[in-house]
């Protein structure tokens, strides 16, 4: 047999540590960066290798998703954003308010429950018995069918109100951003 | 080695796998480097042959000098274009400034990864083919906002802001036309709809219809708004506000000159070329052949099968026709030999079209082709004849017609594809 041939599986460990150093490189940036343009970049950057991620899980449709929203269309408004602001007198501006130490906090604790959950995973979150099948071409239909299908959608509820919510942001930012309509 | 050429030769026996989904990288790699190869070629065909009919519709020559009728004026265009002084403005933001154009390029070219030139004539299927070209094609929006900012110049700063604006809106009325096609493709038959490129061709094939046929008129209506949603995303005329000439300079490209410039630039045609062949994918049956219901058959795919080698041979004849037609002048004869040359190599292409495996292979990509190119003719059309859109226009026209109609469209397409369903459910709610 042709060594090859046998197709490699793309999901390798290295795939995994590349997507996951570039994101926390990625992360990092976007903290310390002074210029917010260049934190934006750095976001993007971010999201991307995430979006490789997703694909590593054999979640395809999740990552065009991340790709389409976030990289496409959240950090476009971002950006939008962030330009309208004077970059020189930011530039100036402490990087840090005072609530730091709040933050270091919130942090440290965050940081336990990752470390709680790598410990401990295996008997917080058992694993599917028997074989795992990845339906990767199932993928979207998966998803469909778990928020829509009548018998097999358990998430169509909430997938309802998460819209209605989103809609009353947008209707509230029309009516905050105009006196007359 | 021997083993190596097993591994090449494999791939020739499958007739029914991409390369990307056959796993076979070395013919995956060969795909990747001719759409790379024949898109370049693409942008340079467009590039002269835009020149050339926009001045013929304004009653003008165009290029004439370079070459015979200016065939050569691109070549002279990108050798001026690489020997110009490579300019960063001092207060631009450098990193920036020097990343944005790669952006830009990348977007552009990572689309065509999906694009079906034939049912194995694509460098992959993916099941998110559609959503992957949306997605990575919204992406060159980063590279233009990038590009204006990091100029740190009025104009491009302006050209961006009108981008990123344009971009986003015209986004969502092409995604609502887009799922409208993933519904119909669905609508075949139940619980098999699929957001592969190929997959999308293959219902339509399966239909015999194609998809701006479908629903009459719902399939038009949603072909119109892509069409006009398409040229606002590559920022073409009449939609071309973050480069308005007469206002913004050049827009977001202002700062740049030299290669960097020719990078937008390129990048610019092969994104017309991705939209376009997203919208022949989606409405217009991709690699199928006209007429197959009307003119179908064994006989007719036959006839149909030669059109890609009459075509060669028609341009090589237009091409000898002129070759007579020029000066007789001495100074003349290297050109006149250049363009009976070129003109034999368009009629020895057309004649190796003729043979039978070659044709066989080749006319799903000659079909392709064509309607990418009356696309891309259509661009040119409306750059000469329609005048700018002025922005709060563009806005409107965005976010007043095409939304509403988008979403009035998609409801109504669900509502016919699904009306047997809908007339029993009504025929039993008024028994009771």
């Amino acid at each position: 047999m042709n060594p090859i041939a046998t197709n490699p599986p793309v999901a390798t460990p290295f795939f995994f540590y590349l997507l996951s150093a570039t994101m926390i490189i990625g992360g990092i940036l976007v903290i310390t960066r002074k210029n917010a343009v260049h934190s934006a970049l750095a976001l993007i950057t971010t999201l991307l290798a995430q979006a490789g991620l997703y694909l590593m899980l054999y979640a395809p449709f999740v990552a065009a998703v991340q790709i389409l929203l976030y990289a496409g269309g959240i950090m476009v408004l971002f950006l939008f954003v962030i330009m309208l602001i004077s970059i020189e007198r930011t530039a100036k501006e402490r990087q840090f308010n005072k609530q730091w130490l709040v933050g270091i906090v919130a942090a440290g604790a965050l940081g336990g429950l990752f470390i709680t959950v790598y410990t401990k995973g295996k008997s917080l979150f058992p694993l599917p018995q028997g074989p795992v099948s990845y339906a990767e071409g199932q993928n979207t239909q998966d998803v469909a069918s778990l928020l829509y299908d009548w018998h097999k959608g358990a998430y169509m509820f909430s997938f309802e109100i998460a819209s209605l919510l989103l809609l009353v942001a947008i209707i509230g930012a029309v009516v905050m951003a105009k006196k007359r309509i | 080695m021997h083993a190596l050429i097993d591994y090449i030769v494999s791939y020739l026996h499958n007739e029914t796998q991409t390369p990307g989904a056959a796993g076979n990288i070395f013919w995956a790699t060969v795909y990747i480097l001719l759409v790379f190869g024949g898109l370049s070629v693409a942008v340079i065909a467009m590039n002269w042959l835009e020149r050339k009919i926009l001045a013929h519709m304004q009653v003008r020559l165009g290029p004439m000098r370079v070459g015979p009728h200016g065939l050569l004026q691109p070549i002279a265009d990108a050798i001026k274009l690489l020997l110009k002084e490579d300019i960063i403005p001092a207060e631009a933001d450098k990193l920036v400034f020097w990343i944005a154009p790669f952006i830009v390029v990348l977007a552009a070219f990572t689309v065509f990864v999906v694009v079906p030139f034939g049912p194995t004539h694509a460098i992959t299927d993916m099941n998110i083919g559609i959503l992957f070209m949306l997605g990575v094609s919204s992406l060159s929006v980063l590279g233009i906002v990038t590009a204006g900012w990091a100029s740190n110049s009025h104009y491009p700063l302006i050209g961006a802001l009108r981008s990123s604006a344009q971009m986003v809106s015209y986004e969502v009325a092409m995604g609502l036309a887009v799922v409208s096609v993933i519904l119909m493709t669905s609508l075949n038959a139940q619980g098999v709809g699929t957001l592969s490129m190929i997959g999308i061709v293959q219902a339509q094939q399966a239909g015999h219809e194609w998809f701006i046929f479908k629903f009459f008129p719902l399939g038009l209506i949603g072909f119109g708004i892509f069409a006009i949603a398409m040229i606002a995303e590559t920022n073409r005329a009449p939609f071309d506000l973050p480069e308005a000439e007469s206002e913004l300079t050049a827009g977001f490209h202002t700062e740049y000159s030299g290669f960097r410039w020719s990078l937008f630039f390129l990048a610019e045609y092969s994104a017309m070329i991705a939209v376009s062949s997203i919208a022949v994918t989606l409405w217009l049956g991709g690699w199928l052949r006209p007429f197959p219901n009307a003119l179908g058959g064994a006989l007719w795919d036959q006839i149909f099968s030669f059109f890609p080698g009459i075509t060669f041979l028609a341009l090589g004849g237009i091409t000898f026709f002129n070759v007579r037609r020029m000066p007789k002048h001495p100074l003349f004869r290297i050109q006149t030999l250049g363009l009976a040359g070129f003109g034999a190599v368009l009629g020895l292409i057309g004649i190796i079209l003729f043979i039978a495996p070659v044709r066989e292979r080749v006319s799903d990509i000659f079909w392709f082709s064509a309607k990418v190119a009356g696309f891309m003719y259509l661009y040119i059309w409306y750059r000469g004849t329609f005048p700018r859109y002025r922005f709060d226009q563009l806005m409107k026209v965005g976010w007043k017609v095409l939304l509403p109609t988008g979403i009035g469209l998609l409801v109504l397409t669900a509502a016919v594809g699904m009306r047997s369903e809908l007339w029993s459910t009504l025929q039993e709610v008024v028994r009771r």
